[in-house]
């Protein structure tokens, strides 16, 4: 039992840290929830950089989820809440960035990498056909002789 | 045309090698400002040191000026306060400071014990204001200009290097177009 003691003390403490995460922002409805949960995934931290605002304990980051959290509760649209985020921290804040002129580039990347992908690969295709139907690898007389250097070598007993 | 393909790896690790040499030094932790060529947003605030006063951006209109974001529990602002007390009594310049999530009694033993650089202190416990100017670390000093719009952020702790490299010529700046 005395070994069990720290064990049922961990779990303990991690039921309370978890209950404290989600007891804190109540909604109206579902819709509202499932809004929040994906917006503050979204939504990058701008202190822990590496983490959105819905798992980063940063001040600043509580901050960010509590706005979402009052917004939405006020009947925000998504577009409004994102907009007046970006507003205040930047748009490097945007895990996901907008689609515009300025970051066409960056969006059309991964097409691009696979276009040109593509093309490559059929070119080397075609060129290797090409190459392979005028010109064969061996002539007749090779061949003639190939056959029989098979032939020889079967023929010779193993050493 | 079959040899300038042979080049194409070498040209493609070419630009990838200037594109990451690009990066190497720069702090990632420091971002722009999103209000930068914006006004301060508008903000009522009781004054750090009179309860019953409240500030406006009115405060940041006027003259050039610096906007320091500083808490008690900030270790990194007592790292910079020595430098901004010399700014502020060496240098002429004019500190508005904002005191950030923090508690007005400690905040007032703290410009008491290591003196005052502010010209006013602007108190905001809940950090209603900061949140609003996009504050995510403090310390952090804006330059704002004589019409209260935000020219420059500037994260971390104000030393000398960074008055003289950096905020000082955006103030010069400034100054000349005011």
């Amino acid at each position: 039992m005395l070994r069990l003691l720290p064990v049922l003390l961990l779990m303990a403490v991690t039921t309370l840290a978890r209950a404290d995460v989600e007891n804190v922002y109540d909604f109206e409805n579902l819709s509202q929830e499932q809004r929040f949960q994906k917006l503050t995934e979204e939504l990058r931290c701008p202190k822990c950089q590496n983490q959105n605002i819905a798992d980063s304990a940063a001040p600043i980051a509580r901050d960010m989820r509590e706005e979402v959290h009052r917004m939405i509760r006020e009947g925000a649209s998504n577009d409004e809440v994102v907009d007046a985020l970006v507003a205040r921290f930047g748009e490097f804040i945007l895990y996901k960035p907008r689609v515009e002129k300025r970051t066409l580039l960056l969006w059309a990347t991964p097409a691009l990498a696979v276009f040109v992908g593509v093309l490559a690969v059929l070119v080397v295709v075609i060129r290797s056909r090409r190459s392979g139907n005028t010109e064969p690898a061996l002539t007749a007389e090779e061949k003639a002789r190939v056959e029989q250097i098979l032939a020889e070598s079967d023929q010779e007993p193993k050493a | 045309m079959k040899r300038f393909f042979l080049f194409l790896p070498l040209i493609f690790a070419l630009v990838l090698g200037v594109v990451l040499f690009a990066g190497i030094g720069k702090d990632p932790t420091t971002l722009e400002s999103a209000l930068i060529g914006k006004p301060v947003p508008d903000f009522t605030l009781a004054s750090l040191h009179d309860p019953d006063l409240q500030l406006d951006n009115s405060l940041l209109k006027g003259k050039v000026q610096l906007l320091n974001v500083w808490a008690t529990w900030c270790p990194a602002c007592r790292d910079e306060h020595g430098d901004l007390l010399w700014l502020a009594r060496e240098q002429g310049v004019s500190i508005i400071g904002l005191d950030y999530k923090d508690n007005r009694d400690e905040a007032l033993g703290w410009l008491n014990t290591l003196g005052n650089p502010y010209q006013t202190v602007i108190y905001d416990p809940r950090g209603s204001l900061g949140f609003d100017l996009g504050v995510y670390g403090a310390p952090e000093t804006f330059v704002i200009n004589a019409e209260g719009v935000v020219l420059y952020r500037h994260v971390g702790v104000v030393n000398r290097k960074v008055w003289e490299q950096t905020l000082l010529p955006i103030i010069n700046e400034a100054r000349g177009n005011g």
